[in-house]
C-alpha cells in the first residue's frame, strides 16, 4: 500500500477501462492509484478472445509492436445453426494481417497486465491484491475516496473512477445500478483447449500469425444466447453466452450447453483431440444503451462494463474497445476537472462519449440485443435459413429446379414463419444495423 | 448427437487455479433455501458449487468459485445468498481467460 493514501484520483479495477483511465490521468501529471483485487491485472477476467485495437492508435501509437498478441484476425465467420445444420458467412482479408491490424486474439492475463503496465510507465501506481470495499463520502454526500480491505486502507481522492466491471459494487452502492438485474445479463462459459499450432493452422485454413473468429447463433438450444470459437497460437477458445433468465429456467448446466456446441457437426472437426487447458465463466452486461446507469455522481465516474458499455449483439461481441474508449474519456474528464478544481461538474464525460464511438455505437445499436435474443432470431430464423439453404443446394434432377421465391415461401410456411413478421424484423434489423 | 466428453466435473475444475482464502466470500442460508422450490442455483452455477441436501436445503462450498455473479443475480429469495468478492489476492486466478 502506498504510504501516501491521498491522491488526485483512484481508479478501481485494472481491466481495460481502469488501465486506460489511469493512463490518461498519469499522462496529465495527476497522482493516481489503480486498484486491482486480483494478484495481477487480468487474473479475474474472462472474455471470448478478440481485442479490436483501433481505439489504441491515438494513445499508444504502434501498440502492435509490443502487444501480447496470439494471432491477428484475418478471417471472420458468422454461423447460423440448427442441431444438424450450419449456414456460414465466411469473410477473410489479408489487409487485417498487416499493420495497423484490425483485431488480435490475446489472453486477458497478458493483455490486461500489458495495458496496466502502460499506465504504470506513465506514472500511475498499481496496487494489486486489494479490494475496494466501499465508497467514502464527506458530510455532504460527495464521494471522496474508497475504503479497501487492507488495514488502514482508506484512500482519499478528489475523484473516484469505478472501472470494477460487470458486477460493479461501487456503482450499486452509489445507487446508479440496481442490486440485481438478471434480465440484462448473460453468462459466458468458455473452454480454452490446447491443439498443436500446425493443427490449428491446417484445420482453420490459416498460416503464420493469422487467426480466425467464429460467431455463432442458434447454438444454445432453448436458452437465448450465442457462441464463439476463436484461435490462439496453440489453443482455441470455444464458449457459449447464455441469457441468465433463460439459463435459470432451463434446468440445464452451462458446460452441457457448451458440450452440445462442441459436438455439433460443423464444430467438432475443428476440436478433435483438443485438451482442456482452462474452464472459465464470467458475466456480460448485455442490455447496452437502454440499461446504462447514470455515468457520474458527485465525485464518481463509471466506465466500461460497470456502466454496461459492452456491445453484445450476435455478430458483435465487443467490450474491451468500449472499455478502453470510455476509460480514456473518464480519465481525461477527471484530469481536466481536477486541474480546474471543478470536480463536481463532470458532465464533460458524457459529452465526450457521445462525440466518440462509445455512446454513438451504443445508441445506434440499442435495439440489437433485444432483437438478437428474440425467439425468432434465436430459433425460427436459423432453422428457416438452414433449411432454405439445404433446399437450394439439394440437387433433385431429373426433377426440375424450383424457383427460389416459391421455395423460400414454402420453407417459411413449414417453419410457421410469417413473411410479414420476417419483413418487419428485417426492417428492424436494417434500422438497427444498417 | 449429444456426446458429452468423458471428463469428470472434478477434472474440469482442476484446470483452474484458486488461491483459496480463509473467509468464505459467499454464504448461503440453507434455511431460506428450504422454502425455495426451483433451486436455479443448483444447475446454473458454472462451478457447480450448490448441492441440494436431503432436507431440502443447500450445501455450499465457496472454494472453487469463479466470482461470476450468476448465483446472486438469479436467486429469487431475498437474503438466501450473501455475496462478496474474496479478500484481495484470493480466489480464482485465470491464466487463459
Ligand atoms: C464470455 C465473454 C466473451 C467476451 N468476448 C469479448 C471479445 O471477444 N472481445 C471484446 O472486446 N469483449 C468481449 N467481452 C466483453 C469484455 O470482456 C468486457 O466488456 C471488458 O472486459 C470490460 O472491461 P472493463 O475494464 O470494464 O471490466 P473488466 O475487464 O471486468 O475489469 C474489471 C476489473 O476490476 C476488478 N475489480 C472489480 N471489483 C473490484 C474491487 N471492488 N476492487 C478492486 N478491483 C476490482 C476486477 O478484478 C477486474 O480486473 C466478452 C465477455 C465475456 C464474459
Ligand atoms: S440459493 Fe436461492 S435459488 Fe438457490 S436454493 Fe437457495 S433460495 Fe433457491
Ligand atoms: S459466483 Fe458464480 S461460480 Fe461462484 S458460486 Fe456464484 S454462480 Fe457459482
Amino acid at each position: 500500500m502506498p504510504e501516501k493514501s491521498s491522491v488526485d484520483a483512484v481508479v478501481v479495477g485494472a481491466g481495460p477501462a481502469g488501465a486506460s483511465a489511469a493512463l490518461e490521468l498519469a499522462r496529465a501529471g495527476r497522482s493516481v492509484i489503480l486498484l486491482e483485487r486480483g494478484p495481477f491485472p487480468g487474473a479475474k477476467n474472462v472474455y471470448g478472445g478478440v481485442v479490436y485495437g483501433r481505439v489504441l492508435d491515438e494513445v499508444l501509437p504502434g501498440w502492435w509492436e509490443d502487444a501480447p498478441v496470439q494471432r491477428w484476425v484475418t478471417r471472420r465467420s458468422t454461423m447460423m445453426m440448427t442441431p444438424t445444420q450450419a449456414l456460414t458467412i465466411d469473410f477473410r482479408t489479408e489487409d487485417w494481417g498487416n499493420a495497423p491490424y484490425n483485431g488480435m486474439t490475446t489472453y486477458r492475463a497478458d493483455f490486461d497486465a500489458w495495458l496496466a503496465g502502460k499506465a504504470v510507465d506513465a506514472g500511475a501506481q498499481l496496487v494489486t491484491s486489494t479490494v475496494a470495499t466501499e465508497l467514502l463520502r464527506d458530510a455532504a454526500g460527495r464521494v471522496v475516496g474508497v475504503r479497501t480491505d487492507r488495514p488502514d486502507g482508506d484512500i482519499r481522492a478528489e475523484l473516484v473512477i469505478a472501472c470494477d466491471g460487470v458486477n460493479s459494487f461501487l456503482a450499486k452502492q452509489a445507487g446508479l445500478l440496481p442490486q440485481t438485474d438478471a434480465e440484462q445479463h448473460t453468462l459466458g462459459v468458455k473452454e480454452t483447449l490446447a491443439l498443436p499450432r500446425k493443427t490449428i493452422e491446417e484445420r482453420f485454413g490459416l498460416s503464420g500469425d493469422d487467426g480466425a473468429d467464429f460467431e455463432i447463433l442458434g447454438c444454445t438450444g432453448d436458452i437465448s444466447g450465442g457462441g464463439f470459437l476463436y484461435t490462439n497460437r496453440d489453443t482455441v477458445s470455444v464458449g457459449v453466452v447464455l441469457s441468465l433468465t433463460g439459463l435459470a429456467k432451463s434446468g440445464r448446466r452451462p458446460e452441457e450447453v457448451l458440450a452440445d456446441l462442441k459436438a455439433h457437426p460443423a464444430i467438432a472437426p475443428y476440436l478433435r483431440g483438443a485438451e482442456l487447458k482452462e474452464y472459465s465463466a464470467h458475466l456480460i452486461p448485455e442490455g447496452g444503451y437502454r440499461s446504462m446507469p447514470p455515468l457520474t455522481t458527485d465525485g464518481l465516474l463509471v466506465a466500461g462494463d460497470a456502466a454496461a458499455m459492452c456491445l453484445a449483439a450476435g455478430i458483435w461481441l465487443e467490450g474491451v474497445n468500449f472499455a478502453i474508449g470510455s476509460g480514456l474519456a473518464a480519465g481525461r474528464t477527471a484530469a481536466e476537472a481536477i486541474a480546474t478544481g471543478e470536480t463536481s461538474r463532470l458532465t464533460g464525460y458524457r459529452k465526450r462519449l457521445e462525440d466518440n464511438f462509445v455512446l454513438t455505437d451504443h445508441k445506434n445499436l440499442q435495439g440489437a440485443a433485444h432483437l438478437v435474443l428474440s425467439e425468432r432470431v434465436q430459433q425460427q430464423y436459423p432453422r428457416l435459413l438452414c433449411d432454405f439453404a439445404q433446399e437450394v443446394f439439394t440437387v433433385r434432377n431429373p426433377e426440375p429446379k424450383p424457383g427460389l421465391g416459391k421455395l423460400f415461401r414454402r420453407t417459411a410456411a413449414r417453419h410457421g414463419v410469417r413473411l410479414r413478421q420476417l419483413a418487419a424484423d428485417a426492417w428492424a434489423g436494417f434500422r438497427i444495423f444498417g | 448427437m449429444r456426446q458429452y466428453p468423458d471428463m469428470s466435473f472434478e477434472d474440469r475444475m482442476d484446470t483452474v487455479d484458486f488461491e483459496v482464502g480463509q473467509r468464505p466470500h459467499i454464504t448461503v442460508d440453507s434455511d431460506i433455501c428450504r422454502s425455495c422450490t426451483t433451486k436455479e442455483c443448483v444447475h446454473a452455477c458454472p462451478a457447480k458449487l450448490f448441492v441440494p441436501t436431503g432436507d431440502g436445503g443447500i450445501l455450499f462450498n465457496y472454494e472453487q468459485c469463479f466470482e461470476c455473479g450468476t448465483c446472486y443475480q438469479i436467486c429469487n429469495k431475498a437474503g438466501a445468498i450473501t455475496w462478496t468478492y474474496p479478500d484481495g489476492g484470493h480466489g480464482v486466478v485465470f491464466r487463459k481467460g
